[in-house]
């Protein structure tokens, strides 16, 4: 039986004391959203674009807190001139990416930046975690915000599409 | 009278108390800096259009200090969409000041949106923002917005495209970072929240 992986993403998150959650949603992403927003100990943020997630894990980390972005792959390659910012000043990031343009994608739209996605963020200096199945997923959460708190560092977790398992428009809406 | 953006930024900057600042790349890096360089300041030097998403991450984990931004309009019109995200969270305790000489200073003083009418004033309030005003002959006002109202707030400054001589802060990113966390949290930026 496959684990409740957004549940235990936002084990994670609660455990490590994140209180910002910015996000652009994702189908993949859906669960774990409606968590971190039912969650009074957290603040979740929609963004429009997904650049504005690294000047609000910035301030907030000026600020003393802890945050973490979620995303889909596509919203990688919106970062990657700011993600200057988190190298040069090493602002730790921490990103819980939803894998598209993998196995089982049905809009060849998705497939250039799914298929970039962990060049990109490698390219931009932010360490990638590949969480190839469900029962791994928290494991490299848990991993990600320790390294990033700890080392000042940047941490993506990608999520891979066959986790998420979404295989069709009808799917996904449906979600 | 034409507002010149040295004296309107050590104008608002007067007196600041407590206040967090965080400064767009460029021009207003150097006017803030220019108005005193201190530990509370962080003058971006790139990440472009970050400005006010950083003012909002700030305004979000310190409720209890009044956040100012204080950026250009180059600045402001890249991280448009800030001002919607902001209009949603209603941080009580941020403003973000527009100094708007309608022109890239840093890249060959080109003409901006806002030198063709694209009004950032008008745009903040459709946003939400609490108060949202122009000014263009004193800043009275503009620091009413950042010290005393309830924000969100955000105001647009017209100032003359004057061409300074450039005043800069330091731009090691890691120096910028520690020192605010140091000034702002003391010993217990050095830990992790939950060590604290």
């Amino acid at each position: 039986m496959q684990p409740d992986w957004p549940l235990e993403i936002h084990r994670e998150l609660t455990a490590a004391g994140v209180t910002v959650v910015g996000y652009v949603p994702d189908a993949g992403h859906k669960r774990l959203i409606e968590l971190c927003q039912a969650d009074k100990r957290m603040r979740a943020v929609p963004l429009t674009t997904e650049e504005e997630g690294i000047g609000l894990v910035a301030g907030a980390w000026l600020g003393g807190e802890k945050s973490v972005l979620l995303m889909q792959s596509s919203g990688v390659g919106n970062l990657v001139n700011v993600l200057g910012m988190i190298k040069v000043c090493r602002f730790p990031l921490v990103m819980i990416v939803t894998m598209r343009g993998e196995q089982g994608e049905f809009n060849p739209w998705q497939v250039p930046m799914g298929e970039s996605t962990a060049r990109v963020l490698e390219t931009m200096s932010v360490a990638v975690r590949q969480a190839g199945d469900a029962q791994t997923v928290a494991g490299h959460v848990h991993a990600a915000i320790g390294l990033a708190y700890e080392t000042q560092g940047a941490q993506a977790v990608l999520i891979a599409q066959r986790v998420i398992g979404i295989k069709s428009f009808q799917e996904q809406r449906n979600q | 009278m034409t507002l010149h953006r040295r004296d309107v930024v050590c104008e608002l900057l007067k007196d600041r108390g407590d206040l967090l600042v965080i400064a767009g790349l460029g021009s207003t890096a150097w006017d803030i800096t220019a108005a005193g360089d201190t530990e509370l300041n962080f003058p971006m030097w790139g990440a472009m259009g970050q400005a006010a998403m950083m003012g909002l991450g700030l305004a979000l984990a310190q409720p209890k200090r009044r956040v100012l931004v204080i950026t250009g309009d180059g600045e402001m019109l890249m991280g448009i969409g800030s001002l919607a995200t902001i209009g949603v969270q209603q941080p009580a305790n941020l403003a973000v000041v527009v100094i708007d000489n309608e022109r890239y200073g840093e890249t060959g003083m080109q003409r901006t949106h806002t030198a063709d009418g694209v009004d950032l004033t008008s745009v903040a309030a459709a946003c939400k923002f609490r108060h949202s005003i122009t000014a263009t002959q004193d800043v009275a006002a503009v620091r009413q917005l950042v010290y005393r109202s309830a924000g969100p707030n955000f105001a647009t400054v017209k100032v003359a495209d004057d061409k300074l001589p450039l005043v800069l802060p330091p731009k090691d990113g890691v120096l910028l970072r520690a020192r605010f966390r140091r000034a702002l949290l003391g010993s217990s930026a050095d830990v992790l929240p939950e060590e604290r």
